[in-house]
């Protein structure tokens, strides 16, 4: 039956199809529903783990014990996860173990755009690059196969547009068991001190090479020929450009891409005229072309950075601009994504913000808050780095005029990667502040649960974690919780807090809104703007709630339909204008 | 089944809207009409309320599953700026239906800039077919305000003569709660009346 799925449906029914029985991950965009969706199948056990490293490495324990395994994870992901995976790349596997790893060309939802092929000539670990959801569904099945053949890891590599696309996949109902034993008592190859290391190393050199010999051989990597004219090797969503712009072209489709398979290569180069790479953000398949020494172009021909369409592809090979179409002779303003009416981030922001404390930041729902009117985030670099970096500025600066900074990191994103940050302001005597954003939930990619919700991804009750007690345990004895409703409450405790010698935590504490509305399903009460006394001082806009605008000018109005009646924008509105309504 | 020609959809909108439903119920369409299909959509900071985009894509073979600048046959837009946004996208012989609906961007509640005066003018200024829907009005008439996305769905189906009413409204069962599928089937209707 064929049914259409996203290329991360499509992995998450193939780990069904293909027998996996353990999946783990962290959420991160575009790979967070590959384990959204894993979870509807009662046969695998699945879970959110705190951190990508952790994800792999019960990716590690579950394979040993003969399970075939799914670790997912956004490319940035596989930074956190690095340790693990560089030397799991010499240990090798005991059941088929395969790391989903999804690229963000284009930046629509990350910090940079990395290309995370590199990884797998790095770890010299076979890489699969589906082109489209029935390929990644395939391509879950030949990536165990391999990994259990080849006894190595496989990273298969998504993007975005592959993650998100829809397009037609056979489905089939069959669940293939898998026959592989338990966990056999084996030090040489799993302990890896140096001794055994070095043997592993000479041991991958000779996978590398039976895996050469697999991407010369298999079906994933084929020659489609066509026009001789001109011949392009590609892979992933670039296949798809290309056939879509140069339907008469000849093709070297790579499925699998690591390690290079350089006889299809060379007799392509020798069969077709003019030789090109088609590929995203890098020339990593064009240098590997050029140092066999065959002439190729490719990069050269598409901008630096950023995703390819087929409209950059066309512009590259027919030299056809996108055509002009119609302008409007006005500006468009822009329309940024924002932090939700009534998101408990606002008020502690907004309070920073007034009081022009610079914040080291981190990544989650609240790093909109750099957009103007607030601009209270100084800096954002990767997940949990708040807290060092605000340590590190605070240390360099001691004894200086220059006031201290805090740190503001979400309560995903502290249990992620923040954990042994606060541990080195407790360790090294730091007087660092630093605000934790407990909205009780992973919001910027879906909410999803973490170990300070209370429950799992299968949907099990736990134990949640006490930030708090956490934190005392550190040494942190200044621990204050917060509701950042509470606009007074927080001035108080922030003002206080900063100019504390010692290290502090502020857990602001509330829900995210939207979850709430979700529960309680109706809006309580709703705040509104009484005309009359409202004396246009705009105090309220300085908020930058998508609620509130103004009316002619000189008034300010919120809308009904989108206001989550949070009392913050009444608590500074000093004309009293803004007052609660029942509804 | 004799084969129809391809159709290239695009449907824009802001972030909470209901445009991702309405894509999956348009793909689905196309694929229940046996096309090939694709459909393409970015997740994650969008769903802030920000610009929101889907590519959805009928054909006999279809490569990409993002359509080419210009080659648009359909832009449904749920929102007025969003189709002045994407208008340049439409093939010479497109068309957009558009939502009659103004959602300020917060560059514009917050006073920085401008909201274009005369949107519906401009966008029939570029030439093409404009169809201008009243959905919310339509919406509440069916009996839900949140049936937006599937009044302009009906209305889009009026431009799709290949594929039969049934078939929309089989997706459509498919894909909403029992409990608002009088007003849905309703909103597809006026919808449909109003193209
Ligand atoms: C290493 C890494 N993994 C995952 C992500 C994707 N990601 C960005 S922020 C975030 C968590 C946000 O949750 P939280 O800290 O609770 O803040 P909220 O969005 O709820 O405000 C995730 C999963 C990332 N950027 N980097």
């Amino acid at each position: 039956m064929k049914v259409l799925l996203s290329g991360n449906e499509a992995v998450a029914r193939g780990g069904y199809e293909f027998g996996v029985s353990v999946a783990a991950g962290y959420p991160g965009t575009p790979s967070t529903e590959i384990l959204e969706n894993i979870v509807h199948f009662s046969e695998i056990y699945c879970q959110w783990s705190p951190n990508e490293k952790v994800a792999l490495e019960t990716g590690i324990g579950a394979s040993l014990a003969g399970a075939r395994t799914l670790v997912t994870m956004k490319h940035v992901g596989l930074n956190v996860a690095a340790d693990p995976f560089m030397t799991l790349a010499y240990t090798g596997v005991n059941a088929g173990l395969v790391i989903v790893c999804a690229d963000d060309p284009g930046m629509h939802s990350s910090q940079n755009e990395q290309d995370n092929r590199f990884y797998a000539k790095f770890a010299q670990v076979p890489l699969l690059e589906p082109s489209d959801s029935q390929e990644a569904k395939d391509l879950v099945g030949f990536g165990l196969e391999i990994s259990e053949k080849y006894d190595t890891p496989v990273l298969l590599r998504l993007t975005t547009r592959i993650s998100h696309s829809k397009s037609l996949t056979e489905v089939k109902d069959q669940r293939i068991v898998s026959s592989i034993g338990p966990f056999a008592k084996d030090p040489k190859k799993y302990v890896m001190i140096p001794a055994h290391s070095r043997k592993r190393h000479v041991l991958m050199k000779t996978r590398t090479k039976s895996l050469r010999a697999l991407s010369e051989s298999t079906d994933w990597n084929r020659c489609e020929m066509n026009d001789k004219k001109i011949g392009i090797i590609c892979g992933s969503i670039a296949y798809q450009y290309a056939k879509e712009v140069l339907p008469e072209a000849s093709y070297l489709k790579l499925g699998m891409s690591h390690p290079l398979p350089h006889k299809l290569i060379t007799d392509f180069a020798r069969h077709v005229e003019k030789l090109y790479v088609l590929e995203e953000l890098t020339p990593f398949i064009e240098d590997q072309v050029k140092a066999m020494g065959i002439s190729v172009e490719g990069r050269s021909m598409l901008p630096d950075t950023g995703e390819l369409t087929p409209d950059i592809v066309a512009q590259a090979f027919l030299h056809e601009s996108a055509p002009k179409g119609y302008h409007p002779g006005v500006e468009l303003p822009p329309r940024p994504p924002v932090m939700c009416p009534g998101c408990p981030h606002r008020g502690l922001f907004y309070t920073l913000s007034r009081k022009k404390i610079r914040a080291m930041g981190d990544i989650g729902c609240y790093t909109l808050s750099v957009l103007p009117p607030l601009q209270a985030m100084d800096t954002c670099i990767c997940m949990g780095a708040s807290i060092g970096t605000a340590h590190g500025f605070n240390k360099a600066s001691q004894g200086s005029d220059v006031p201290p900074v805090v740190g503001v990191i979400g309560d995903s994103t502290f249990l992620h990667s923040g954990l042994t940050g606060l541990l080195d302001v407790a360790y090294n005597q730091g007087n660092s502040t630093i605000i934790i954003l407990d909205n009780r939930t992973t919001a910027m990619t879906g909410f999803q649960h973490h170990p300070g919700t209370g429950l799992t991804l299968q949907g099990k009750e736990t134990r949640a974690v006490d930030l708090k007690a956490l934190a005392e345990s550190f040494g942190i004895s200044r621990v204050h919780e917060v509701d950042p409703y509470d606009l007074k409450q927080l001035s108080q405790v922030i003002d206080r807090e900063v100019k504390a010698s010692e290290p502090s935590l502020i857990i602001s504490r509330r829900p995210c809104v939207l979850l709430e509305r979700k529960k309680r399903k109706t809006k309580p009460v709703q705040r509104q703007v009484a005309v009359d006394l409202c004396t246009g001082c705009k105090a309220c806009l300085k908020l930058g709630c998508p609620a509130i605008s103004f009316l002619a000018e000189d008034k300010a109005v919120i809308d009904p339909l989108m206001c989550n009646g949070c009392p913050v924008c009444e608590q500074v509105c000093k004309a009293g204008a803004i007052q609660s309504v029942a509804i | 089944m004799k084969m129809k020609k391809k159709k290239d959809i695009l449907i824009v909108g802001v972030g909470g809207q209901g445009i991702i439903v309405a894509s999956e119920i348009l793909a689905d369409v196309g694929k229940e009409a046996g096309f090939d299909v694709k459909k393409s959509e970015v997740h994650g900071m969008s769903q802030r309320g920000g610009s929101v985009s889907t590519h959805v894509r009928f054909g006999k073979q279809v490569f990409s599953p993002l359509i080419r600048q210009g080659k648009v046959d359909f832009l449904l837009a749920f929102e007025l700026l969003e189709a002045l946004r994407w208008v340049n996208f439409l093939s010479p012989h497109g068309a957009a239906l558009v939502n009659n609906l103004k959602i300020n961007p917060t560059t514009v509640s917050s006073g920085s800039m401008e909201y274009p005066s005369n949107i519906a003018h401009l966008l029939k200024e570029s030439g093409h077919t404009i169809q201008l829907i009243e959905g919310i009005n339509l919406a509440e008439q069916a009996g839900s305000k949140r049936a937006v996305n599937i009044v302009l769905l009906g209305a889009l189906s009026g431009f799709l003569p290949d594929i039969a009413e049934e078939m929309w409204l089989k997706v459509i069962r498919s894909r909403v709660s029992a409990k608002t599928l009088q007003a849905n089937e309703k909103a597809f209707y006026l919808g449909r009346k109003d193209a």
